[in-house]
């Protein structure tokens, strides 16, 4: 099927769900509001037509700036019989960052997830182990949000670790070999 | 009276076997392991962070930080995602160079690949094997960009350079003696009783579940499933070439093993039709971004602990919707993609790198769990991970 297509069936089903599709470059977004996203994605997964098996990548956005939709929960899907894609974007506010997790419908999410909210803060209800993926987990702060500054003179927000190695730097130059 | 416990170890962050700086914390009842646990990040830079912050040219060559074995495939990655994303259309010559640049790489990390593995699994004599023969690609990468590991060659809209006569000489010869070594390694270790021991039957996961977690490469077409990008959704000029997908039935350590030398056979063949059809013109498309492109508005918002915003540019209405795209090829790892969100300035809003190696470091513990504490090497090695990209 074509992106297109799909997204009118998507339309046809969940009406009420479906925010905005958007086509570029021969791939469609379907923004969906998050109340909803489990049904959708166990629609698009089980549904044989569909049948979208594998979860490409899931990854969060910031739009910093927008009132009621700050985040945004990017899923890309592929079908491995079917070899077509679709893109689904479920909007997520900055009151209320949390939304389903889907690690049950596609385990790869797993990973994915805890990324997403290791980088933006949002919590993934139902998730079986959300901790912190890349960052240290004593790491304070969401570091790919747009207010996260790229550089910085943090003062007494810096981060702990590096104050230590710091520390045992100091210390250790009394062995030094003069 | 003897009492049984569980002992919790540490493998890594430094050992020689986890290719990298990946540890996991392993609960072993005797020799089986009961759970493992992968921590990774230790070699997180930020990429996606620091991209947003630069133009689309300038975040190239940060792109080679991420895959260091395979580093010209992560240029040939971002290249496409961004043509498809601004429109560019690269000379047809371009598209050649970068296909056969990206089999030479999947040559190169693919000897990478068994060396190392092959290391780990106790068959030291292919490690120096292939540590020979990658010198020799990287000879050739030497001889178009001067660079052997970060090459950064490919560009946006085709590649920096053309190649000369002498490359195409030495890269033909190469195509024609390299089957042989191919058929060294396989003497050495293919019907070796310690190599079938420690490879046959482990690490099996069957190709439902490869698919359900999100595995790629050859580790997903170890388990049967004939997926690739290269087919899928054809890039450069992979479309108007000929070759197959090896795949393999039993899905375990073995087959992935054979799948990849079946791959350096096929990269052969392509690399040969390559340069036989390859034809003149351009190298650089005409619409390519230059590097002095202007690097955009300011997006930092008021309050922002990043300074100030410029007068007069605070209400600056952006393009509503922005553009984005999922583009993707196949690495010699898996499936690379670029997801980019693209709102009108140099810079992109938001780009995403879906790295094959930390979803294939996720499937460890699906892998490892039930197994013996010493089959955990050989599914680090099956699983063909670098944590430069995993981190990203």
């Amino acid at each position: 099927m074509t992106p297109v297509e799909i997204s009118e069936l998507l339309k046809s089903k969940f009406q009420s769900a479906i925010l905005a599709t958007v086509e570029f470059g021969g791939q469609v977004s379907v923004t969906i509001n998050k109340a909803k996203l489990l049904d959708i994605m166990k629609f698009l997964k089980n549904s044989p037509e569909l049948n979208f098996d594998y979860l490409v990548d899931l990854c969060g956005v910031d739009y910093l700036g927008r009132k009621n939709d700050r985040f945004e929960v990017v899923y890309n899907l592929r079908s491995m019989n079917h070899n077509h894609f679709i893109r689904v974007k479920a909007v997520v506010p900055e009151n209320d960052s949390t939304i389903s997790s889907v690690v049950d419908i596609w385990a790869g999410a797993n990973w994915h997830e805890r990324e997403c909210f290791d980088m933006f803060g949002i919590s993934f209800m139902g998730h079986p182990d959300l901790r912190r993926v890349l960052m240290p987990e004593d790491w304070e702060g969401y570091p790919l949000r747009k207010d996260y500054p790229l550089k910085s003179d943090l003062g007494e927000h810096e981060w702990k670790g590096y104050k230590e190695v710091v520390e045992t730097a100091e210390r250790n130059k009394q062995y030094e070999v003069r | 009276m003897l009492k049984k416990k569980e002992l919790s170890i540490n493998m890594g962050p430094q050992h020689p076997a986890t290719h990298g700086v990946l540890r996991l914390v392993l609960d072993l009842d005797g020799e089986t392991v009961v759970k493992c646990t992968p921590h990774v990040g230790y070699l997180h830079r930020g990429t996606e962070k620091l991209s947003e912050n630069r133009t689309y040219p300038m975040a190239l060559p940060l792109t080679d930080r991420l895959d260091y074995v395979s580093s010209m495939c992560n240029n040939i990655g971002y290249c496409v995602a961004v043509e498809r994303l601004l429109g560019i259309e690269a000379p047809s010559r371009a598209k050649y160079i970068r296909t056969i640049m990206a089999e030479l790489t999947r040559i190169a990390n693919h000897i990478v690949w068994i060396a190392t593995h092959a290391l780990d699994i106790g068959a030291m004599t292919v490690f120096l094997y292939g540590m020979r023969d990658r010198e020799w690609i990287l000879d050739l990468y030497e001889m178009v960009c001067g660079a052997r590991l970060t090459v950064t060659y490919p560009r946006i809209g085709g590649v920096r350079c053309d190649v000369d006569n002498e490359f195409i000489d030495s890269c033909y010869k190469f195509a024609e003696d390299f089957p042989k070594r191919i058929l060294e390694y396989e003497t050495l270790i293919d019907q070796n009783r310690i190599w079938l021991q420690r490879t046959v039957g482990i690490g099996v996961i069957s190709a439902e579940d490869a698919i359900n977690w999100g595995l790629t490469g050859p580790t997903l077409r170890g388990s049967g499933v004939a997926y690739d990008v290269r087919k899928a959704v054809p890039y450069d000029a992979y479309d108007q070439i000929d070759f197959d997908v090896p795949v393999g039935k039993n899905c375990d350590v073995y087959d992935r093993y054979r799948c990849r030398m079946d791959e350096l056979r096929q990269s052969v063949r392509i690399i040969k039709q390559c340069l036989d059809k390859m034809p003149d013109g351009l190298v650089l498309s005409t619409d390519a971004p230059g590097y002095d492109i202007l690097p955009g508005k300011p997006r930092v918002m008021p309050g922002h602990p990043m300074g100030e915003i410029m007068p007069g540019e605070e209400e600056d209405p952006k393009k509503e919707p922005f553009d984005e795209l999922y583009s993707a090829i196949e690495v010699p790892k898996g499936e690379l993609g670029f997801y980019f969100i693209n709102d009108g300035t140099a810079k992109p809003y938001r780009m995403h790198i879906r790295a094959p190696s930390f979803v294939h470091a996720s499937v460890l513990p699906k892998l490892s769990e039930g197994s013996l504490v010493a089959d955990v090497i050989a599914n680090i090695g099956t699983i063909d991970i670098v944590l430069g990209e995993c981190d990203r």
